[in-house]
This record gives C-alpha cells, sequence and structure tokens, in this order.
C-alpha cells in the first residue's frame, strides 16, 4: 500500500520537480510537533487514547521503558504488525524506534511509513561505536542527547530532532533536567565567547565546528529540541517547557498510571500553557496514581541508559 | 488597533510552529501576540492560525483554559478580520474535512483533505508558480500536507499542484497547505499584511 510511489507524488506544477527527504522538509516534520505533547503507546488502543487526549504524535515501542526496565532482556524494533495497527488507528503522526547503530530496523520502519525515526538509547545498543547514518533516510530522525556535544554529534549525522535522554522508564525528571540545563547552559557559554575561541570549543564538545559556529551565531539548535525522560505529571512537562524546550515526550509516565487518559489530556493543557499556573493548578488535580518510579539515584550504574550511545 | 503601519497580528499558539510565524512577521515591522485564549483575540488587527495538528488542538481548544478561541475567532472573521491558516490552519478555516468530524472554525467555502500526499517520507518541497506573488516561484514546503479538493464560488484560487489547490482566498481569509513560515521567503507575509485594512 505504502510503497505504491507514483512518480511525481502529485506536488508536480509547470515541470518542477518535488524533491523529498531534503534536510529542509527533515527538519520542517518537527517543528509542526513543537509546543505538543508525544506519547509512547504499545498498541492502537493505547494510540487512540493518546490522539483523543491531543498528542500531536504517538512513539510506537514494544515495552514502555518502565517494563523494559522491569523484565531486562533484549529490547528491539516493535513488530511491524503493531506498527501498522498503529498507523492505520490513528491520523496523527507515527514515531517508531529502532536501536542505536541498526540501520536495518530504521529501514524497515521507514519502508513500513512511519513519519520519524527514534534511534533510542531505551533500547539494547546494535552497535556501540556507530550511529545511523541518517542521511541515507528519506523520513526524519530523532535522537537523545545528554549535552551539547553530544546533540551537535547527532545533528552532524543527520539527526531532524534532539531530545534529552533523561533517564527512561523512571519517573524521576532530574536527568531531562540536568540534560536540558546542560544544552541550554552551553549554547550560552558558545554565545558569550569571542569567535577565535569557537575552534576550541568545537574541540572540547567533540563536535563539528560548522555546527559550534551557526549555534554560537543564532544561539540555538539547529533542529526542534523537545525533552523526554522520565517526564510524569503536568508539572513536569511545564517545568521543562519553562526550561526551554520546544516541546515534551511522555513514555512510562501515561500509560503506567491509574488514569491513562485523564493523565494524557493534562500533560497536554499543561505543555500549552506551561506558564500559566492557575492553568498549571487546575489540571494536576484528582489525575489518579502517577506511576510508582524509582529513583535514578538508586539505580546501580549498569541500568542507567543514558549513557547509551554518546 | 494598532496605527497604520505597524499592524498587531495574533498568532493562535496553542499547539505548532506559531514562533516560526512570529520571526517572520517581526522581521517585516508587524507587531505580534501569542493567542492561547479567547480574550487574546481583542484588538487584533489580523490572525494567523500555524503549522501544526489539527486534532490536537482542537482538543485543547475544547478545554476549559482555550474555551470559545474558535467561536470568537469565527465571529471575528465574519465581521472582516483577516485569517490566514498555513496547513493545519487550513483545515481549521474549512468548512469541509473530509471524513472528519474533529472541531474547527469552518469560515472558509472550502474543502480540504487532510494528510493527502500520505506519511512523511513523501512530503517534499516544490518550488510553486503563484502569479499573486509575482513570476518567481515560491518554495512550498509540504510536510504532511492536507489539499483543497474543492472550493466555493467566492473563492480564488491562488495556486495549484496535480492533485488539488495549494493556496486560495475568500475575501479577508487565506488559505495555504504549504509553510511559508519555514523557508527565506516572505512574500506569503507580505501578501497577508497587505490584506489588512486600516
Amino acid at each position: 500500500m505504502m510503497n505504491k510511489t507514483p512518480s511525481t507524488n502529485g506536488h508536480s506544477t509547470n515541470g518542477a520537480e518535488p524533491k523529498r527527504g531534503t534536510l529542509l522538509v527533515k527538519r520542517a516534520f518537527p517543528q509542526m510537533l513543537k509546543g505538543g505533547v508525544i506519547m509512547d503507546v504499545v498498541n492502537a488502543e493505547q494510540a487512540k487514547i493518546a490522539e483523543d487526549a491531543g498528542a500531536c504524535a504517538v512513539m510506537a515501542l514494544e515495552r514502555v521503558p518502565a517494563d523494559i526496565r522491569a523484565d531486562g532482556g533484549v529490547a528491539r524494533m516493535s513488530d511491524p504488525e503493531l506498527i501498522l495497527q498503529i498507523i492505520n488507528s490513528v491520523s496523527i503522526p507515527v514515531m517508531a524506534k529502532a536501536r542505536i547503530g541498526h540501520f536495518v530496523e530504521a529501514q524497515i520502519l521507514q519502508a513500513l511509513g512511519v513519519d520519524c525515526i527514534d534511534e533510542s538509547e531505551v533500547l539494547t545498543m546494535a552497535d556501540e561505536e556507530n550511529h545511523i547514518d541518517k542521511h541515507k533516510f528519506e523520513i526524519p530522525f530523532v535522537c537523545g542527547a545528554r549535552n551539547l556535544g553530544e546533540a551537535l554529534r547527532r545533528i552532524a549525522e543527520g539527526a531532524a530532532m534532539i531530545r534529552t535522554k533523561g533517564e527512561a522508564g523512571t519517573g524521576d525528571v532530574v536527568e531531562a533536567v540536568r540534560h536540558a540545563r546542560s544544552i541550554f547552559g552551553e549554547i550560552r557559554r558558545l554565545q558569550s565567547m569571542s569567535t577565535d575561541e569557537r575552534y576550541t570549543a568545537a574541540k572540547n564538545l567533540q563536535a563539528p565546528y560548522d555546527l559550534v559556529n551557526e549555534v554560537a551565531e543564532t544561539g540555538k539548535l539547529p533542529v526542534v529540541n523537545f525533552a523526554a525522560g522520565g517526564l510524569a505529571t503536568p508539572a513536569d512537562a511545564a517545568l521543562l517547557m519553562q526550561l526551554g524546550v520546544d516541546g515534551v515526550f511522555v513514555g512510562s509516565g501515561i500509560f503506567k498510571s491509574g488514569d491513562p487518559a485523564k493523565r494524557a489530556a493534562a500533560i497536554v493543557k499543561a505543555t500549552t500553557y506551561y506558564n500559566d499556573p492557575a492553568v498549571l493548578a487546575e489540571v494536576s488535580r484528582g489525575l489518579g496514581e502517577p506511576m510508582v518510579g524509582r529513583t535514578v539515584s538508586s539505580l546501580a550504574e549498569m541500568e542507567l541508559l543514558a549513557g547509551r550511545g554518546i | 488597533m494598532a496605527s497604520k503601519g505597524k499592524a498587531l497580528v495574533g498568532v493562535l499558539s496553542l499547539q505548532g510552529d506559531f514562533r516560526e510565524h512570529i520571526e517572520k512577521l517581526e522581521s517585516l515591522g508587524a507587531q505580534t501576540l501569542d493567542v492561547r485564549r479567547a480574550s487574546d483575540l481583542a484588538g487584533i488587527d489580523a490572525l494567523i492560525l500555524p503549522g501544526g495538528e489539527s486534532t490536537a488542538v482542537a482538543i485543547i481548544e475544547s478545554s476549559h483554559a482555550a474555551h470559545g478561541i474558535f467561536d470568537e475567532i469565527r465571529s471575528m472573521g465574519e465581521s472582516g478580520l483577516p485569517i490566514w491558516g498555513t496547513c493545519m490552519g487550513s483545515i481549521l478555516l474549512a468548512k469541509n474535512i473530509e471524513g472528519s468530524k474533529q472541531g474547527r472554525i469552518g469560515l472558509m467555502d472550502i474543502t480540504v483533505r487532510r494528510n493527502a500526499f500520505g506519511p512523511q517520507r513523501f512530503s517534499a518541497e516544490t518550488p510553486l508558480q503563484i502569479p499573486a506573488l509575482g513570476a518567481l516561484p515560491f518554495p512550498g514546503v509540504f510536510i504532511r500536507a492536507p489539499i483543497l479538493t474543492a472550493v466555493g464560488e467566492g473563492v480564488e484560487v491562488l495556486g495549484r499542484v496535480e492533485q488539488g489547490t495549494v493556496m486560495a482566498r475568500e475575501k479577508n481569509l487565506l488559505a495555504t497547505v504549504f509553510h511559508p513560515e519555514v523557508v527565506d521567503d516572505a512574500r506569503v507575509h507580505e501578501y497577508f499584511l497587505s490584506m489588512i485594512q486600516f
């Protein structure tokens, strides 16, 4: 069905050929998600709940991060059958996760018709040295980052969207806050540097000079930047929005809570009205049990996901 | 009401790429206002409905904080307020959305098909011939774009591709299914600002 590719895709006018999969087209996709909430879902039923709550996109994965933590084992791309069921159940964009470096999972996801691929540290790594060369794909990728250097390395590889890594599946927002503050703080430091200091900054960030220079000039990443990893409440979403991110991902926080539909809708409103405490107070009332959560500081080193794929 | 030459343009800021519109408008010398509540609409000279997800925005609009924004926009549009919808915004403006009962402003006599080109893989940039903007093609960026499959008698078609209409105007209402706010060409924004009467 999705392989029926018309030669012009119907965009053509007066002989001008449409160009698909350009950097502009890949970077513009996440721009339309800004100010919104992207929710982790494992089946079509959850996807529908997310859409009805006002999600701007859903992320398909086989188990939410809290379950990946609890169950252990190798975490992979979802079954394509499940992904297709999710695509067919909603009108909003569908993203799906591939393992870091697993470019064949990414090829499969692109062929299935997902709108965006998350090359994710939440899944087990497939390549401990290399990420996917994301320039080779027609659809955009989102990648996690803990700091500016990581973000710029992913962008150099072709990522069209960045998210904080946070510490997924914990319900503890502390790492997402740390990563957001780190990225924005390092951007501010770059802006205060003289131009001759930017070369050494690029060396220290282990990032390409051209990207470092661009960030120093513009004061922002060249792609959309969301928060992810451990967000569980409307207040968590608003906190990250006030820190300066463009939107939020919520994973286990919704479908591991007592009333997913209500909590999802509340987080959507909190993301729009992140600067309005009266609205935040109203939407935070009576949401039922939040996900139980585990403090990041209680996790053993080997349980931490954020250090994967730096 | 702003003084002549310094229009106050509201941008619906519930979700989507409203910031891109605001930056473009400010580069053209317009004053801007984020619109998140019905009360924010008082005093604006024009309104932009940005790109984003139409179902998400319709759900946010039905919440307590945003309540009544669509009703107020509809009433102001009927009274002649210039309103421009890009991509999602054109869906919110349309009277008819194929196969959907989702919430909408429903002012413009157009029929829109959501996500007409397929998933993101089929999103594209395409130069568009739009005579109202001059001879130089406009860089059309289509992101999971809708298309206008039918337009009413009073609607002027300003741009087309094979599958349908991509830009149309009905008096004070303007719809584009592509995203002029993400390219370095301000002609559609300039065209819209010229629709403001003082």
